[in-house]
């Protein structure tokens, strides 16, 4: 399908995948980065843009369990999958999820931006990897830049998320 | 100061403040329902964007936008005659600037690679897109010149050649400012045993806060122009785009959202005046977003600098003679140019102990792009300079580089002449240190750092890979000295909490948590219970805004007088209350208590004073500015391990001891000094702006500009010295900006311990240890 906007036709495809557990069906254009469609579209203005080039991991999201930059992604391949982003990351909105909770008793926030994203691929390493000691959540956040805290208080907000999960698991 | 347990005095029975509280904001944050300046809807927005300079020196002898105008969804084209020509600067700073004022909105010149030609305003980014690319502009190329050195030759291309700039100091040299001084206690050099003259420079690098450039302007009902932006100086942001757009201030309202770090790049009008033409030209919502390249190529960076050194030194360990000669290249216009310039010497020189001291310094225009206020502002390069040059000097008469500073520095109760001689932009003021951690950070970094063990064992090594460990001590500003200033506004809620408006500018630095607990802990309650809206030129009191490391101690005093001021309205109303006399009542725990052991909550102080008896607001507004800046003092140790076949240096720990007086968040004031050390440290290893022969910026993308991620991190101790500065809130003096400056110096000694070279020129990259090694051997 395509329509007439300012004398450019664009094209428009169907979409149909799951946003943070809920189904989500639009008319978006071809060429719309997944960032856009989550930012504009579902107004999930959580997930931020630092260099739109794949390179500072601030718009991190969730596809399907991994974490992508959704600047580096479109919007229609997302179709048939689940995208969570940091207003889903909880299972339930009224709890905190453990990274959450660990990034505010910690220090690890400063200006903020860069968390959402940091807070997702710290999530998708923590599922993967529930052990996950310094050195490897120093390997599985390096994508993630942030340029305010020197990471020292992010490393301590992250290993205390970990605990509080084996703590869950254990409990399980 | 301390008190028999060992407490600071001032400090020991404190309930909010010097506790490390999560932050007020932490949690949106976390959440990702803070609101960044992009994160709202505004309805019928339309993008701006910016036509940029292919070009570093040239000159707009013909602008054809006609094309450009007749693309549908294409709402505004504007150029150098669509906007006034009002002279200014976009350095966003106290009023009457110190910087030059030598740019437009848009000019009929561009002056490097990454200037304003044009702007557009369309229904999307991709109209945007075409109408930029449809504006034909006629060039007539100009000579070019990229060397600061260069630029002052005769001959060299004049950069500001028009007639109507102000404040240039010598337009046809390409000085845009320069400031000398010297005070002389003796002939020069005639008491020095030892001389060293070495220069020192420092590369161009980029702030790189994770949120780029970000504005959106339209107008109210009213026909007035709101401005949402991401500032650091919301204040000064409004009086430079009405003077820009000649307009009045009265119709101008500036409102900072959540802010994705500043670290300087956004004390400065980037954007705010391009996209305001923009709305005033449509009458429509418009923001322009930079990308992250756009961010590289066009805004602002740190003013690289020359730095020569020539001191003299008596075998006994005291310098007699300091000559300092500072080049800064300002780039193509001045922004910060004197200021930063000046605090290269103004912010290091009263450390040391000196006999004939001179400062000679240049601010120099040249074709690339701009300089600007940038964390640590100048004094990251001149310590770079100095404490360099202590290690030599120690070396030059056989004296232990820690010994030698001990007998260097300047100490509690002691002055420097330099405190009077220069201050930012013009003289300064003179002051006394009256607090000072310098000595007990430099002892318990060297500890920290296992200096005593590791500099002697690292003394004789051979191999291949060979460590080391080098020494720096720092200090900074608090605010400038009767320049900045900062105002609060408290009220009293029903429910007993309280809104505290301030034009501080917190831009992820935590200060509106800072700024809560102090407040509170004058009022008896949680920091919770202080509502913080920061800053909107509407609402909030005056502030000049996030910089100058001038927040906790300038707005934290403006915070402080005005709980005290509310407290003294809260007891008039509880003492009518409790019928007890206000001398023998005190606020705790949100409840005014009697010594009677009567009380009544704060939640009925409000009522009673808003319904029942003697109605009235419990409201109250406080300044505050300091004749003195008290600097606060670090001392930092790095390790280094260098691979003596390959070059590479990789950084193992780094120790930073910072005195800030009393830390009224010590998480807060850790987090401040482990970002700054690791931006030091990034700018010390990897990040330099790269320019093609023509002026070009080669790396601008994060790919190529190299800034230090979670697996290049060493691992960073942090060691508060805890002061109590008897002018600051609390004992407290600034922590935001010192621990910048030590990375460079720290890194270049530690680097000379292990392999015996020394650097003068940052980054220290494998190509420059190795031809450092070559040329030794």
């Amino acid at each position: 399908m395509a329509i007439k906007k300012n004398n450019n036709f664009i094209k428009l495809a169907a979409l149909r995948c799951r946003v943070n557990g809920r189904a989500v069906q639009k008319m978006v254009e071809t060429g719309k980065r997944l960032l856009d469609f989550l930012r504009s579209d579902l107004r999930l203005t959580g997930t931020k843009e630092g260099c739109g080039d794949g390179e500072c991991g601030a718009c991190t999201v969730l596809l399907d369990g991994r974490p992508v930059n959704a600047c580096m992604v479109m919007a229609l391949q997302a179709a048939g999958r689940s995208v969570v982003t940091i207003e889903g990351i909880s299972p339930d909105p009224r709890i905190l999820h453990p990274l959450q909770q660990g990034f505010i008793d910690q220090g690890g926030v400063q200006c903020g931006f860069c968390i959402p994203g940091m807070i997702m691929s710290c999530a998708a390493l923590l599922e993967k990897n529930p052990q996950a000691d310094l050195e490897a959540i120093k390997a599985g956040m390096s994508g993630n830049l942030c340029r305010c805290t020197g990471y020292e208080k992010i490393f301590r907000a992250v290993e205390q998320a970990r605990r509080e999960l084996e703590l869950k698991n254990a409990q399980r | 100061m301390r008190t028999e347990n060992g407490a600071l005095e001032g400090v020991e029975n404190l309930k909010t403040v010097h506790r490390s509280v999560r932050r007020v904001d932490g949690l949106a944050l976390a959440c990702g329902t803070a609101q960044f300046t992009d994160d709202v809807d505004i309805r019928g927005l339309l993008t701006g964007k910016i036509l940029w300079s292919p070009h570093a020196h040239a000159r707009i002898k013909k602008i054809d936008v006609s094309e450009a105008r007749k693309i549908p969804g294409v709402r505004a084209v504007l150029t150098h005659r669509d906007v006034p020509r009002v002279p200014r600067t976009t350095a966003g700073q106290g009023y009457p600037e110190p910087s030059p004022y030598d740019s437009v909105v848009l000019d009929d010149k561009v002056r490097f690679v990454g200037d304003r030609v044009a702007a557009v305003a369309a229904d999307s980014p991709e109209i945007a897109d075409k109408a930029l690319a449809a504006i034909r502009v006629d060039y007539e190329i100009l000579p070019a010149v990229f060397d600061p050195l260069e630029a002052m030759r005769k001959g060299a291309p004049v950069i500001h050649d028009q007639p109507d700039s102000k404040h240039i100091a010598d337009a046809q040299k390409n000085i845009a400012c320069k400031f000398d001084f010297e005070v002389k206690q003796g002939e020069w050099f005639s008491g020095a045993d030892a001389i060293i003259d070495k220069t020192y420079k420092t590369q161009y690098a980029q702030h790189c806060a994770l949120e780029p450039h970000v504005t959106i302007t339209y107008l109210d009902g009213n026909d007035r122009l709101i401005i949402r932006t991401s500032t650091q100086v919301p204040f000064h942001c409004r009086r430079i785009v009405a003077q820009s757009l000649k307009i009045p201030i009265k119709r101008v309202r500036v409102i900072k959202p959540r802010i994705g770090g500043g670290f300087g790049a956004k004390q400065e009008i980037v954007l705010e005046d391009i996209c305001s033409a923009l709305t005033l030209a449509t009458r429509r919502p418009v923001k322009i977003e930079l990308t992250r390249k756009e961010t590289f190529i066009s805004t602002r960076t740190r003013h690289p600098s020359v730095i020569r050194l020539k001191t003299g030194v008596k075998k006994d360990g005291a310098i007699t003679d300091a000559l300092m000669e500072v080049v800064v290249n300002s780039g193509a216009y001045g922004t910060h140019a004197l200021t930063v310039m000046m605090c290269a010497g103004s912010h290091t020189l009263p450390m040391y102990k000196i006999g004939n001291i001179r400062f000679d310094g240049r601010s120099v225009y040249t074709n690339l792009p701009i300089g600007g206020a940038y964390r640590g502002y100048g004094a990251t390069q001149g310590f770079f300079a100095w404490e360099s040059q202590m290690d030599l000097m120690a070396e030059a008469i056989g004296m232990d580089p820690v010994e030698f500073r001990r007998k260097s520095y300047i100490r509690a109760g002691e002055t420097s002449p330099v405190f009077k001689a220069m201050g930012e932009g013009r003289e300064g003021v003179p002051q006394t240190i009256v607090s000072s951690g310098l000595f007990e950070a430099l002892d318990k970094a060297l500890e920290a750092g296992g200096w005593a063990e590791k500099r002697r064992a690292y003394a004789r090594q051979t191999g291949v890979l060979r460590r080391g460990i080098g020494l720096a001590c720092l200090m900074q500003g608090s605010g400038i000295a009767e320049i900045d200033m900062g105002a609060a506004t408290l009220k009293l809620n029903e429910d007993g909490s309280f809104n505290l408006l301030i034009g501080a500018t917190d831009i992820g630095t935590g200060a509106d948590t800072v700024l809560s607990q102090i407040a509170a802990e004058v009022l008896g309650v949680k920091e919770t219970d202080i509502i913080v809206t920061a800053s909107d030129t509407d609402v909030t009191p005056f502030d000049v805004g996030a910089y100058a490391s001038s927040t906790t101690y300038i707005s934290g005093h403006a915070v402080k007088k005005t709980a005290e001021k509310i407290r003294e309205q809260i007891l008039k109303v509880a003492s009518g209350i409790l019928d007890e006399k206000v001398e023998d009542l005190r606020l705790e725990g949100g409840m005014v208590a009697a010594k009677s052991g009567a009380a009544c909550k704060l939640a009925e102080v409000a009522n009673t004073s808003l319904y029942y008896r003697d109605q009235h607001q419990i409201i109250a507004s406080a300044s505050h500015f300091s004749h003195t800046s008290p600097p606060p003092f670090a001392a930092h140790v790095a390790e280094v391990e260098v691979d003596t076949e390959t070059g590479q240096v990789t950084v193992l720990r780094y120790v930073a001891a910072v005195d800030c007086g009393t830390a009224i968040n010590p998480a807060l004031a850790e987090g401040q000094t482990e970002g700054a050390v690791l931006n030091g440290i990034s700018f010390a290893m990897t990040e330099e702006m790269k320019f093609a022969p023509g002026g070009r910026t080669l790396n601008g993308t994060f790919r190529k500009y190299k800034l230090f991620n979670t697996l290049d991190t060493p691992p960073i101790v942090t060691i508060l010295v805890p002061t109590y500065e008897p002018s600051g809130p609390f004992g407290a003096k600034s922590v935001a900006e010192i621990s910048i400056n030590g990375a460079q110096a720290a890194i270049a000694n530690a680097i000379c311990n292990a392999a015996g070279v020394r650097l003068y020129d940052p980054p220290f990259t494998p190509e420059k240890v190795l031809a450092a090694l070559k040329k030794r051997s």
